[in-house]
């Protein structure tokens, strides 16, 4: 049989977001594959400029729905680092009570995707049943299941009560006694064994040589965790352990997922016994000093690091972020060849991609020339209308509608 | 070691114990008591200092002036384009401005989704 | 009469009809216990009717690359075939509409016509998923149906008969027979879900990679044809299933005969809908090893094992 290339995106089943995948395949393997970017840029960095700094925590929290946490405290790290604010250790505590939570909900999330990429969706039903948990927990806590909008300039907005306490504990125990039942079915259950061992191999040289992050280098045995390497909130006093694993393949990143949630119980508990009393927020100006910081912190995906430019005014002068998944996103295509068809969508699902909290805008740059040059809205526009034209399809009829480019 | 069917004691367990899905929207979800959902808004504090108006990240909050009277102020909300971060109630210095539990506010036209609360 | 009956037996019972609604109540069935094994409320009791009056009202698409003609027939010879093989299955009874010796080989080529159907349809699609999945399911037809035959002819020698009504017949008369054919059922239950195209055989359709493999440009009635056929296939398995391995209370009161049908076919449902549950799916090529490696030669234990049987036991 001959190649053929079979375009996996910008819409699949497998993709919850848009993101273009273009493989070569002889018979069912994968002979080489491409990944292409920059289908859901939304231009959130440029929009962080023109809104004020409280406005922004709200704007950076919503760059994903399920890390929204890790966007607003990498974003509040920076602020607080110019403003010379150190916050309250109790503020602290919440915010690292959170950010664990928020690490729970989603590694059961990807457990639960990763039983669905592989056709397994019992699996899927029970991990997202017990998503459920954590997610009230989260509601209960910060007043939404996403984009909680706990954090604040200077602290958090919501305080823990001690009955909280008592229920996240509570669930906090349900929920120990499940996760150790999925790393059994995990690591026991034959037909997901055969399906994810050996799948989508990424030694310990090619994860540091292609910059991987997060739990896709872990798993490939590089002890590589922001939590413990540059501790951020109240990471420093919380003993806790790195998970690695030297499977290297897909079954690895799920396993050292599964044990972080366990580590992520520890950390909860430890931080729930000792929560320091205190004030929630200290008093930050509007206006920031001018400066230059940049903050890191370990989303459930890997290292994500915002940077942030001040310029004395209420509005930041630039905001950058490199999510984790961009860090992730180049050993994709690595892993993919040689694989099977069938391995694809685990494949790419194993890094946890968050597409759209990735994508950038594409400068095309002519080296002979030395030019720059880019495509605005109207112009990417006009160039689709007549990419259709030429295959056939006449959008040029509705090519009033949204002339305004909104 | 592996086992084939490992999960199935668990399903068949599963197949006697109640469903943890609700048949939404027959049965109604119930959120926390301080949920961020819809704004409720006291016209008596109002002092229209239009802090709310200028915090709010997705520009969904007005305050206007009630015609042909003294210092008395309403509020229009863009349901539209609120994102619920409750930013306007924790900054509102009279505390006009509070959160309800209604979550269900999707609409049909854009045209409707501006209301006063 | 002769053709006002075989009329009646084609298009009300055990026809299209019957087999038409039985193959909706099976699947919500099937559908409601998936659910309940995933801790899930599940469909309601019309859904899979609903499903079909829906896409029945809806705009058929048809891929101005694939070839009219085939796209618009494959469907309906899915169905036919499927429906057509029920006439040789036992379901009132140990009496099916109509039988001749050597009907097991006729039911089991029927039944390979729907899979044949899947690989034109995805073949005439011209796109490129479908085209991936129609191959899947050649190559897939390859790894079960020997297992499945196998596994079919074993009973069959045993009760020394090629006939589906015959071989019930005997084995209502010698119940204890047919523990003999316990490996060949496992074989047989298994086998099935590689025919219906179910975890951990769904290779062809594989959602997340192919996004339903052949079916991928089907749309509106045509799709609603399919999913009938797919209903219908899985009545006919189910009842050849009860009439070969479960062959006992057969009555012949008809209401009561009927109602140990049902609770036959809905066991082996339920058996179906707990190997979908519990499985992760396979690749393709763990899928034809599995077959070849375990399915094929455990169908050959049972076939020896049959023989020797038959030669101590007579």
């Amino acid at each position: 049989m001959g190649k053929v290339v079979v375009p996996v995106g910008p819409q699949h089943p497998a993709l919850k977001e848009p993101e273009g995948f273009s493989l070569t395949l002889e018979g069912e393997k994968v002979v080489s594959a491409t990944v292409r970017l920059g289908y859901n840029h939304r231009g959130i960095e440029k929009a962080c400029e023109e809104r004020t700094y409280t406005q922004n925590i709200y704007l950076i929290e919503r760059i994903c729905g399920i890390c929204s946490h890790t966007h607003s405290t990498c974003f509040i790290q920076c602020v607080e680092e110019l403003a010379g604010v150190e916050i309250t250790s109790r503020a602290a505590y919440i915010r690292t009570l959170v950010g664990e939570l928020e690490r729970i909900h989603s590694h059961l999330l990807w457990l639960g995707v990763a039983g669905h990429e592989i056709g397994f969706d019992t699996l899927f039903m029970y991990s997202w049943r017990d998503r459920e948990l954590v997610m009230d927990l989260l509601a209960m806590l910060t007043g939404n299941r996403v984009n909680y909008g706990i954090n604040t300039i200077g602290g958090v907005r919501r305080d823990v009560s001690s009955e909280q306490i008592k229920d996240i504990l509570k669930t906090v125990d349900k929920l120990e006694e499940r996760t150790k039942y999925y790393i059994e079915v995990l690591t026991q259950e034959t037909t997901i064994v055969q399906r994810l061992a050996g799948v989508g191999r990424l030694s310990k040289e090619d994860a540091i040589r292609l910059g991987a992050a997060g739990p896709t280098a872990r798993a490939a045995g590089v002890k590589r965790d922001t939590r413990k390497d540059d501790p951020y909130a109240a990471y420093g006093e919380v003993p806790f352990e790195v998970i690695t694993d030297q499977n290297s393949d897909v079954l690895g990143r799920g396993i050292v997922r599964v044990k972080e949630l366990m580590e992520s119980y520890k950390i909860i508990r430890y931080v729930l016994e000792r929560l320091p009393e205190g004030e929630l927020t200290v008093k930050v100006p509007k206006k920031i000093p001018a400066g230059e910081a940049i903050s890191r912190y370990e989303a459930p995906r890997g290292e994500d690091v915002h940077y942030v430019k001040s310029n004395g005014t209420e509005m930041p002068e630039r905001v950058k972020v490199r999510a984790p998944t961009l860090a992730n996103l180049s050993s994709i295509s690595h892993m993919l060849e040689g694989g099977y068809l069938a391995d694809v969508p685990i494949i790419i699902a194993a890094i946890d991609p968050c597409f759209s909290c990735t994508d950038r805008m594409i400068t095309v740059t002519d080296r002979e020339k030395d030019s720059k040059s880019m495509l605005d809205w109207n112009k990417l526009r006009a160039y689709s209308i007549d990419w259709h034209k030429e295959r056939g399809l006449d959008f040029s009829a509705i090519s009033h509608l949204r002339e305004d480019g909104r | 070691m592996s086992k084939i069917g490992k999960i199935l004691p668990v399903a068949l367990k599963t197949l006697f114990t109640k469903p943890s899905t609700e048949a939404y929207p027959y049965v109604k979800k119930l959120v926390e008591d301080d949920f961020r959902g819809k704004l409720e808004f006291n016209c008596d504090v109002c002092i229209g200092c239009n802090i709310c108006t200028r915090v709010c990240p997705a520009k969904a909050i007005t305050i206007e002036k009630v015609e042909g009277e003294e210092k008395k102020f309403k509020a229009i909300v863009h349901l539209d384009r609120c994102i619920y971060c409750a930013q306007c109630v924790d900054s509102c210095p009279k505390k006009a401005l509070k959160t309800t539990q209604a979550f269900e506010l999707a609409g049909f036209e854009t045209g409707n989704m501006t209301v006063e609360v | 009469m002769e053709d006002k009956l075989s009329l009646f037996y084609i298009l009300i019972f055990p026809g299209f009809i019957f087999l038409s609604l039985y193959g909706l109540l099976i699947e919500y069935v099937d559908r409601k216990l998936y659910a309940r094994f995933q801790n899930r409320v599940g469909p309601r009791w019309y859904q899979p009717l609903a499903d079909i009056i829906k896409l029945a009202s809806k705009e058929t698409i048809i891929p101005r690359q694939a070839d009219n003609r085939m796209f618009r027939w494959i469907p309906v010879f899915a169905l036919a075939a499927a429906s057509t093989s029920v006439l040789y299955v036992p379901i009132w009874g140990t009496n099916s509409a109509s039988s001749f010796d050597g009907d097991i080989l006729v039911v089991m080529y029927l039944l390979t016509i729907p899979t044949l159907t899947f690989f034109l349809a995805g073949w005439y699609s011209k796109s490129i998923f479908a085209t991936v999945g129609a191959i899947r399911a050649l190559t897939q037809l390859f790894a079960y149906e020997v297992p499945l035959l196998m596994a079919l002819l074993a009973p069959a020698l045993l009760a020394n008969t090629w006939s589906f009504t015959k071989m019930a017949e005997f084995y209502s008369h010698h119940p204890l027979y047919s523990v003999f054919n316990i490996i060949g059922f496992v074989v047989a239950i298994i086998a099935v879900q590689g025919k219906l195209e179910r975890v951990p055989f769904d290779i062809p359709e594989a959602e997340t990679e192919l996004a339903g493999g052949p079916f991928v440009e089907y749309s509106g009635r045509l799709l609603a044809i399919f999913r009938m056929a797919i209903d219908v296939e899985m009545v006919v398995v189910a009842s050849i299933i009860a009439a070969v391995y479960i062959p006992f209370f057969y009555n012949a009161v008809p209401v009561l005969g009927f109602l140990i049908y049902v609770i036959k076919t809905m066991f082996v449902v339920l058996i179906l809908a707990a190997i979908r549950s519990i499985f992760a799916r396979l690749r393709i090529e763990q899928m034809i090893n599995f077959c070849w490696k375990y399915l094929a030669p455990l169908a050959i234990l049972q076939i020896i094992i049959n023989i020797i049987a038959k030669g101590v036991l007579k």
